[in-house]
């Protein structure tokens, strides 16, 4: 493979339009499957019985009444699920998040599942299982979590990170820290500092499919999975791993997916049904209600988070410090890791320093949502360098584009950055008609900034080039937000054909080599550089087959808009061949055209957006009406335009949702008193206005096309501009996320009382 | 279960009156069927009213209106001459749930359900509003206010069915308005509301008024002092603060997911001052 993935500036025919997305028909017409859609001979339903506490040891449990119940045909424990993960401690947290093994650690952990032949006995059956608890004492804040008296989550766990070895366990399972120079003596040289403390509430991705499947374990040991996953490749690997089966067994079908977000990159079900089936000897379908999607799946972290940022008189950055606290779920992770290593990633600073802290809490196990962990340290970060820029009388837009990182600036989180788009951002929005636009009473104007690092990783793809000319093109990557259309127009771009000629699908796990899942904004990322490869390689055979059709050496063929061409004077005589003319003699030239193509999608370029946010605030009731918004990306290329901006506004419309109503909340009891959409307050259409996008396009070097991925880090700024905006109409600091009209309202009624 | 679709009054308060177990009666169903997917009931009869003859008309009578039992609020918008006579309460009964689900859901369902969030029932109570239960001893007409008795729980008696809401006829100057608090713009349940019903004088000073306050108590409150206070104002500003001081004094509120007691006390205060306003507007005051 001599693939050069470098950028190489050419000019598109494809790539850059906006034609209609392959899948949206069956999708507007309601004929697209998606996970509850698939259907086999016999299946059965499965349910799942969960903890209505959040905090207990599970002293016994008897399924024998369960399993007389007429129409039951399998009941499973996690005694149906041994341990298999070999001292793998992250496999060993997902196989016991998803069948809870001595405690349960959450309201809604998973401790036991019903096959029946039908929903009205597979919900009877769980009322017949009886589960002996011991409740203990619980924990749901991070900031109580953290405390030395909190009741222990887990007795075996001390905290990492920490220059000795602690002699007692904690609820804090790893201190991690970044940053370079000195902060003590940047504080010492700052001419106004800015400290303060943020916290913001657990979310959810929200996404409108719940997790669905369906499973179907053969006696022979081979098993079929369908099922909604942004990564079915990855569901292979750990299905396979925590049920002993082997992976090239076990094939799994990804179905369309009513979003993800990140919540379909973890396995909840999906081992529960297999379970189910390989006990009944039947395939099991298990579909989550909405109450066990928000009880039991997705949450991201709630966080703590203290910020210090200091500046000279003119308006350099001379020290930034945070502290952050992320909570896990019960289980470990590295959410605070990640938070710590994006918090200052906008900016070019000589000191800086950030510690990050994971704290257990008894919640559900904490998944990646946008962006992961990075809107919360941007919220609390650039709420600071709001303040600070009001304090030093510089213009917020201003103080920023003098702080931003540039080319050559060493990152907070160590790397130094190639050509980058956070300055670019920045004076784009300076000159945007939106900064000049007038507000009126009770509205304010806010912006801020976000990053992410985007992501490459392990991409398996194949081009098939029909009889007929027209293209076929495999990829491993789940389509989540249109890639099956960007993808498209790669390989017509590559090939030089016309898009209504390439079909792309999503193939499962036993037709493509290993593919990592959607996240990070990979998929049009890595799998157009896939796509870009597989294109090249057919097209070496395109050329060979023309050399061998006109009797002349390859080395004269070249490929030119979808044609081969005979290069040289003496060819004069012959006409370009077609990709269609080539493909159709194609039986008789030596079989069938294809390209293959399998690479580790290095270098995927950072990604900066500045967020623009009106807001209208009632001070009587702290309602808040988002009046105006305006994202401004750096795409490095937008393929598909239109998507691209879908994913500005699909981020901006989260995060707008975070920031003003969205949050778990929990009962004194520790359960989660809002396991719906009626109180679990996602934005309909009518609360957003029209989110307008501008996007940047500075090439990414190391991608042919120039593409950065774009799905994230819209999701990052809208917590910070919303509540800059919110602070600017009332003229209070919000520190607390979401900006619920209670909180507002509170707020204003402590100033009001001074 | 047992499902059943009587095509007199008589016939489904028979049907109540001897249901051994947990019984139900079926119009919109916008509640019962969400709570019967949820798991939280499991009626072993169901009974559909939708068939009773008259019980889904809205009739103009002499006296005022007649809204059927299984008329849905959707077709409350529909009827001119009640938009124009009872503007409040017909806003109220289509603020509830979304456009799919007014074209279900009923006003004497959303008074049965005994919510003390339901949005059309302190629209009906300040617009002094009646309703006609049919029952196994035969029918009688009770004060809407008086059948939530707290959160779920009705005044109803076992084999009662509340067969039509009655709303008298308007005088000249006479306006209501409802309004409700949710942080989002719609498809959501009342945090705090207040509906408010005013007629004037020929002077355009108040002289009837009732004020009633919804998610403040376990049940829907009639605030009479808060009335009182409007008779022989022209809304001034002194009226309407006192107004608030008065709703935000009568609200017994709970902290729960949807708000605190401090947001509701206020919140209370600032949509009846609002409610009233735009009643008075409507009354022709000036």
């Amino acid at each position: 493979m001599n693939f050069d993935p470098r950028f190489s500036g050419r000019q598109f025919a494809s790539v850059g339009t906006r034609p209609i997305r392959p899948d949206g028909v069956d999708k507007v017409t309601g004929r697209a499957r998606y996970g509850a859609d698939f259907n086999m001979a016999g299946q059965l339903v499965g349910r799942v019985l969960r903890s209505p506490h959040a905090h207990a040891v599970i002293k016994k449990i008897d399924t024998s009444k369960a399993e007389k119940l007429a129409g039951v045909k399998a009941v499973i424990t996690a005694k149906d699920l041994p341990d298999l993960t070999d001292g793998d401690a992250a496999m060993y947290d997902i196989l016991d998040n998803c069948m809870a093994r001595k405690k349960a650690l959450y309201d809604g952990h998973a401790v036991a599942a019903v096959a029946a032949i039908d929903a009205r006995i597979a919900r009877e059956a769980l009322k017949l299982i009886e589960v002996e608890y011991e409740v203990l004492p619980h924990v749901t804040d991070v900031d109580e979590a953290a405390h030395h008296h909190a009741p222990l989550i887990n007795d075996q766990i001390f905290t990492e990170g920490l220059e000795e070895k602690p002699a007692k366990p904690s609820n804090v399972t790893k201190r991690t820290q970044f940053g370079h120079g000195d902060v003590h003596a940047g504080f010492a040289k700052a001419d106004f500092i800015v400290e303060r403390s943020f916290k913001t509430e657990q979310t959810h991705q929200g996404y409108i499919e719940p997790h669905a499947c369906v499973a179907s374990v053969n006696p022979d040991g081979t098993a079929d999975l369908w099922v909604c996953t942004q990564g079915h490749f990855v569901y292979r690997q750990h299905c396979a791993q925590l049920l002993g089966l082997e992976a090239s067994k076990l094939r799994v079908t990804s179905s369309e997916i009513g979003g993800g977000f990140g919540g379909k990159t973890h396995v909840w079900a999906e081992p529960v049904a297999l379970a189910l089936s390989r006990k009944a000897g039947r395939p099991v379908k298990l579909v989550m209600t909405r109450d066990e999607v928000f009880r039991a799946s997705g949450p991201t972290s709630a966080t703590s988070i203290d910020v210090k940022i200091g500046a000279s008189k003119d308006g350099t950055i001379t020290a930034a410090e945070a502290t952050l606290r992320y909570s896990c779920g019960p289980y470990a992770g590295s959410w605070a890791e990640i938070g710590a290593m994006t918090a200052f990633a906008c900016y070019k600073l000589e000191n800086v320093k950030t510690v990050g802290y994971e704290v257990l809490v008894n919640r559900p196990k904490t998944a990646a949502y946008r962006a992961p962990s990075a809107p919360m340290a941007a919220f609390a970060v650039e709420s600071a360098v709001d303040e600070l820029a009001h304090e030093l009388g510089m213009d917020a837009v201003d103080f920023r584009i003098k702080n931003a990182a540039q080319e050559g600036t060493r990152a907070s989180y160590g790397p130094v950055y190639g050509p980058i788009g956070i300055g670019p951002t920045l004076e784009a929005v300076k000159h945007h008609p939106h900064m000049k636009a007038p507000l009126k009473a009770n509205q304010g104007r806010g912006m801020a900034c976000g990053f992410w690092f985007n992501f490459g990783g392990q991409t398996c793809t194949d081009l098939n080039i029909g009889m007929d000319g027209s293209v076929s093109l495999a990829v491993g990557t789940v389509d989540v937000g249109g890639s099956r259309a960007s993808l498209s127009l790669v390989a017509a771009e590559e090939l030089g054909i016309d898009y209504s000629h390439v079909k792309a699908i999503v193939a499962d796990t036993s037709s493509l080599g290993y593919n990592d899942m959607t996240d990070g904004s990979r998929g049009t990322f890595s799998s157009s550089m896939a796509t870009i490869s597989a294109a090249r390689n057919a097209i070496k055979i395109l050329k060979d087959r023309a050399a061998q059709m006109w009797d002349i050496p390859v080395d004269d063929v070249v490929w030119e808009k979808g044609h081969a061409i005979a290069k040289g004077e003496k060819y004069g005589n012959l006409s370009p061949l077609s990709l269609k003319d080539i493909a159709a003699k194609s039986g008789t030239t030596g079989g069938p055209i294809a390209g293959h193509s399998e690479l580790v999608a290095d270098g995927a370029g950072v990604s900066f957006a500045t967020h623009i946010c009106d807001i209208e605030v009632d001070p009587e009731t702290g309602a808040t009406r988002v009046i105006r918004y305006t994202v401004v990306q750096d795409a490095g290329k937008a393929v598909h335009p239109t998507y691209v901006e879908g994913q500005y506004q699909g981020g901006a419309a989260q995060g707008i949702g975070w920031a003003l109503n969205e949050e778990y909340i929990y009962g004194k009891d520790g359960r989660l008193q809002n396991a719906g959409f009626l109180d679990y307050r996602i934005p309909v259409c009518s609360d957003l206005p029209m989110i307008d996008t501008q996007i940047l396009e500075i090439p990414n070097p190391n991608h042919p096309y120039g593409v950065r991925g774009v799905g994230e880090t819209s999701i990052v700024p809208p917590l910070a501009a919303i509540a800059n905006a919110v602070s600017n109409a009332v003229g209070v600091r919000m520190t607390h996320i979401p900006m619920s009209p209670p909180r507002i309202l509170a707020a204003l009624d402590a100033e009001r009382e001074g | 279960m047992r499902y059943i679709r009587p095509l007199s009054i008589e016939d489904a308060v028979g049907e109540l009156a001897k249901a051994v177990g947990p019984a139900a009666i079926l119009a919109g169903g916008s509640d019962l069927l969400v709570r019967m997917k949820g798991g939280f009931i499991e009626p072993e009869l169901i009974v559909d009213i939708k068939r009773i003859g008259g019980l889904s008309d809205v009739t103009e009578t002499a006296d005022g209106f007649r809204i059927g039992a299984a008329v849905p609020c959707a077709v409350l918008g529909e009827n001119k001459a009640l938009k124009q006579a009872w503007p409040g309460v017909v806003e109220a009964a289509n603020l509830i749930g979304s456009k799919q689900v007014q074209g279900r859901c009923t006003i004497t369902g959303n008074l049965c359900n005994a919510s003390p969030a339901a949005d059309s029932v302190p629209a009906l109570v300040a617009a002094a509003a009646k309703a006609v239960v049919a029952g196994p001893s035969g029918k009688r007409t009770i004060a809407v206010e008086t059948v939530p008795t707290g959160p779920g729980r009705t005044s109803l008696a076992k084999g009662e069915i509340i067969e039509a809401i009655l709303l008298d006829k308007r005088p000249e100057h006479a306006g209501d308005a409802y309004l409700r608090f949710i942080p989002r713009t719609e498809m959501d349940i009342a945090v705090v509301s207040a509906g408010v019903n005013l007629t004037l004088d020929d002077k355009g000073a108040i002289k009837t008024a009732r004020v009633a306050l919804g998610a403040a108590a376990p049940t829907v409150l009639l605030v009479e002092e808060a009335g009182q206070v409007l008779v022989g104002s022209k809304l001034d500003e002194a009226t309407l603060e006192r107004l608030a001081k008065i709703c935000s004094g009568a609200c017994r509120p709970i902290d729960d997911k949807r708000g605190t007691i401090e947001f509701r006390r206020k919140v209370a205060g600032v949509l009846a001052q609002r409610a009233a306003a735009i009643a008075y507007k409507r009354a022709g005051g000036k």
